[in-house]
């Protein structure tokens, strides 16, 4: 099944680099992968765990976390606590038995359209060579809970 | 759930012409979203042209007045370009303009992808997103802070000369900070001016003059800014005035303690290091201000302890070897930046000999060579000081266009490059090859120049120079320097002896760009230079409110551009001054006492101080005048205490489970 499996991802972006990295993409018509949707948040800083885990659970495949580079956060240094914050991340999702590879940061400035095109583009591929999340696919086949659907069936459905 | 009131929203798709039409089905996405989403409220779906035309504006001023809706999505541009433009419509009908959301189909979507069907999907997913978002926006003010009158520029070359006295004739107060002892930048440097050739100094020194003694400017030379606080309309700014151990306010700048002191020095700032200046000293003669600086690290007396010949003969007792740097607290509503480039440094380029050579020289050593201030009196002559040149070969793109070096054209370096041929013909009659790989001579009257610099016999060799060298092969090259060149409109391999080589060096940013760029909280490209709003619509604003870029710190220009931007930026300024004050983003973070157990875990995140801990009630509080809205805090807060206006919890996990479409599911009733 992941022959054809077309990961969906949720990027968070600040509103000062990689936001406006993306939107240098888009302005100098760089094509990259189209499984991403971006959030724009002010700050990387802003980026709560809980809303990683929260688009995991709502069927994202993979999560991308942008910002400033170190050292070019326009608040300062508030990239640095999303990189603790990432670093944290990523060793409890091994404990919830999520590969910690689907969740990635990357830091891109504001004049790196290419680097953020380009970092997308592979983490999508990285993401498709991981498969399917599946987050509550058993669950939607047990008959007690609507709640949770598997999304790319979801997915389907939203858009027929 | 259901007795919730119910928003209703408006759902605006732009065709942006083909821009977006051309990638997305921008009737699907539309109608997709009035069926879809109509459970999250959507009552009306349309789509348009161009939705920022005023017709695509009164689109949804009608229907704000006539559907009666209380939310709208644009699904169009990103919100960086027009998100004003939609808020400020709906502030037109009655509505608030943080209830009006953009959903960016156009950079994220229509121009990063090819393929319809897809771009279609995403364009309703980031739809979608926006509507979740939408309702959970909350009505919010703007605030509004008064603007202080008065300007800080930073950096007193053309540039900053030109907007100091822009602001100041309108009438406003400007401090002009400089770090060198006198105002002027590298223009005052130049001996004449492309393409007119003016004498640089005869056109700038009356604007110096002017700068300096103008009743509306402060002026502050041998003096930096070392720390910046506050936002638009209030900056606090500290200024470093560095002890020039003279006193200004007895000095009358007679020259007499230049005169008498003993010790000589070689000056690598003003003459590039092919002249002197002494110890205690004014970088040259027509400097504003005209009062000397001591420069403590050659002065006998800060040495050796005696000497003191400059205060023995100093007719007015100024010589103050006891004075202090000075710290200046100045507040003030905006800021220009104007602090100029560094020129390349022709070393890095081994193989053309600059340093090794002695008959290599720079652009700026030529410049003090043929300026009749200079220390050769304007005679072009080789390093012995006497000899002239009977060849010069003038070498063009040194360090830019240049993948090893910088990848960008410093635009200036052509003219220059045709300039001092000019120059070299017209003092020595010597032979001049120029070495070119494009000539890049656009604006007003400038190939009107190379066409005069052809006619005058110079000639144009058009390839990259290899190498620079010393050696040799024939008799007809010993002693000479030899250029050699691919000439690739002949086609073939040159080798060219001369007698003086100059390298017409590009500009790069100053090394110290990346750190004034963090002091002043704007950023750099990746080349170094400061990033402006935008590229073609807002080339003097930065990313941040109140700060401006002018000359060559946002990017390699010649005089007349610089001078364009001074004054633009200047128009800004003045803008804004004259509005008396300015809306912030109401972007802030506030904690809920109630909720907040004190665990102090949100006071050491912050970096502007906002938020303090009131040990009475042990709960902590934001100062909403300090918090710049990174909403860190936010994230951090354990309890959930502290929320963010515009970027709450619930409006970002509304747009990830819209980004999902996890919001078109039944949601189960909570037993």
């Amino acid at each position: 099944m992941t022959d054809n499996f077309e990961p969906t991802i949720i990027g968070f972006t600040c509103n000062w680099c990689s936001y406006r990295a993306s939107d240098l993409a888009g302005t100098a018509r760089m094509k990259y992968a189209p499984n991403v949707r971006l959030i724009r948040l002010m700050c990387s800083g802003r980026l709560d765990p809980t809303f990683v885990l929260r688009a995991f659970s709502s069927g994202a495949d993979g999560v991308m976390i942008t910002g400033c580079h170190p050292g070019e956060c326009h608040y300062i240094e508030q990239n640095y606590k999303a990189l603790r914050r990432y670093l944290l991340l990523k060793r409890v999702l091994v404990g919830l038995g999520i590969e910690s590879e689907r969740v990635k940061l990357v830091w891109a400035s504001a004049a790196e359209g290419a680097k953020f095109a380009a970092e997308t583009t592979a983490f999508v591929e990285e993401i498709r060579k991981l498969g399917p999340l599946g987050w509550g696919k058993d669950e939607m086949e047990s008959e007690n809970s609507s709640f949770i659907l598997h999304h790319s069936s979801l997915e389907k459905e939203a858009l027929a | 759930m259901s007795e919730q009131k119910q928003e209703r929203v408006g759902v605006y798709v732009c065709h942006c012409g083909s821009n977006i039409a051309g990638t997305v089905d921008v009737v699907d996405v539309a109608n997709w979203a009035a069926q879809k989403l109509e459970r999250q409220g959507v009552i009306i779906a349309r789509d348009y042209k161009f939705m920022c035309s005023s017709l695509g504006q009164e689109l949804i001023e009608k229907d704000i007045k006539e559907l009666g809706l209380t939310r709208v999505v644009v699904a169009a541009c990103s919100p960086h370009l027009h998100e004003k433009t939609f808020r400020t419509a709906a502030k037109n009908a009655g509505l608030n303009p943080y209830l009006v959301e953009l959903a960016s189909i156009r950079e994220q979507v229509s121009w990063v992808h090819s393929d319809k069907a897809v771009a279609t999907a995403k364009s309703k997913a980031v739809v979608s997103g926006a509507v979740s978002r939408v309702v959970e926006n909350r009505a919010l003010d703007e605030i509004k802070v008064p603007i202080n009158p008065n300007t800080l520029v930073v950096g007193g070359g053309i540039a900053g000369i030109q907007s100091a006295l822009e602001i100041a004739n309108a009438g406003f107060h400007v401090y002009l900070v400089e770090r060198e002892p006198s105002i002027g930048g590298h223009m005052a440097q130049f001996d004449k001016t492309f393409p007119t050739l003016d004498c640089s100094a005869c056109i700038l020194t009356p604007r110096m003059v002017e700068a300096g003694t103008h009743p509306n400017i402060t002026l502050l030379t041998w003096s930096e800014v070392v720390n910046v606080s506050g936002y638009v309309g209030s900056f606090n700014v500290t200024i470093k005035k560095k002890a020039r151990f003279v006193n200004e306010e007895l000095c009358t700048g007679c020259g007499i303690c230049q005169e008498k002191c003993p010790k000589k020095v070689v000056d690598d700032v003003y003459e590039a290091g092919l002249g002197y200046r002494k110890a205690v000293y004014t970088p040259f003669a027509q400097a504003v201000p005209n009062f000397p600086v001591m420069d403590k690290e050659n002065c006998t007396y800060f040495l050796k302890g005696t000497c003191k010949a400059c205060e023995k003969f100093c007719p007015t007792n100024a010589i103050d070897f006891k004075q202090q740097d000075q710290t200046i607290n100045i507040e003030v509503g905006n800021i220009i930046l104007a602090t100029g480039y560094d020129l390349f440094d022709a070393r890095r380029v081994s193989n053309y000999g600059y340093g090794r050579l002695p008959n290599v020289f720079t652009s700026i050593e030529f410049e003090r060579l043929s300026n009749a201030a200079g220390p050769t009196s304007g005679n072009i002559v080789l390093r012995d000081g006497k000899t002239a040149p009977k060849s010069v070969g003038i070498i063009h793109c040194v360090g830019s266009r240049d993948k090893n070096f910088n990848n960008y054209c410093s635009v200036i370096c052509c003219m220059q490059g045709l300039k001092f041929a000019h120059l070299v013909h017209e003092r020595t009659g010597a032979t001049v090859y120029n070495f070119y790989i494009d000539m890049r001579t656009a604006y007003k009257a400038y190939d009107e120049f190379y066409q005069r610099v052809l006619e005058e016999g110079t000639l144009f060799v058009r390839g990259k120079v290899a190498e620079v060298t010393e050696a040799a092969r024939k008799e007809s090259e010993k002693g000479k320097l030899i250029i050699q060149v691919e000439d690739t409109l002949a086609g073939k391999q040159r080798r060219i002896p001369v007698d003086m080589v100059i390298l017409s060096s590009g500009l790069q940013p100053r090394a110290d760009a990346k750190d004034v760029g963090k002091l002043f909280g704007i950023s750099c490209s990746m080349d170094g230079w400061f990033t402006e709003k935008h590229p073609k619509l807002d080339p003097v604003a930065t990313m941040t409110e109140g700060i401006y870029i002018v000359g060559c710190a946002q990017g390699p220009k010649d005089i007349p551009s610089s001078v364009a931007q001074g004054a633009a930026a200047s128009a800004r300024v003045l803008d804004k001054i004259l509005q008396k004050e300015v809306a912030l983003e109401p972007i802030k973070a506030s904690v809920n006492a109630e909720a907040c157990s004190g665990c102090r875990i949100c006071n050491g995140l912050c970096p502007f101080n906002a938020i303090a801990f009131i040990a009475d009630d042990m709960v902590s509080e934001i100062n909403p005048a300090l918090c710049q809205g990174c909403g860190t805090c936010v994230a951090a807060c354990p309890a959930g205490a502290i929320s963010g206006t515009g970027f709450s919890d619930t409006q970002i996990i509304a747009q990830i489970d819209g980004l999902l479409f996890r919001n078109l599911v039944e949601k189960p009733e909570m037993a």
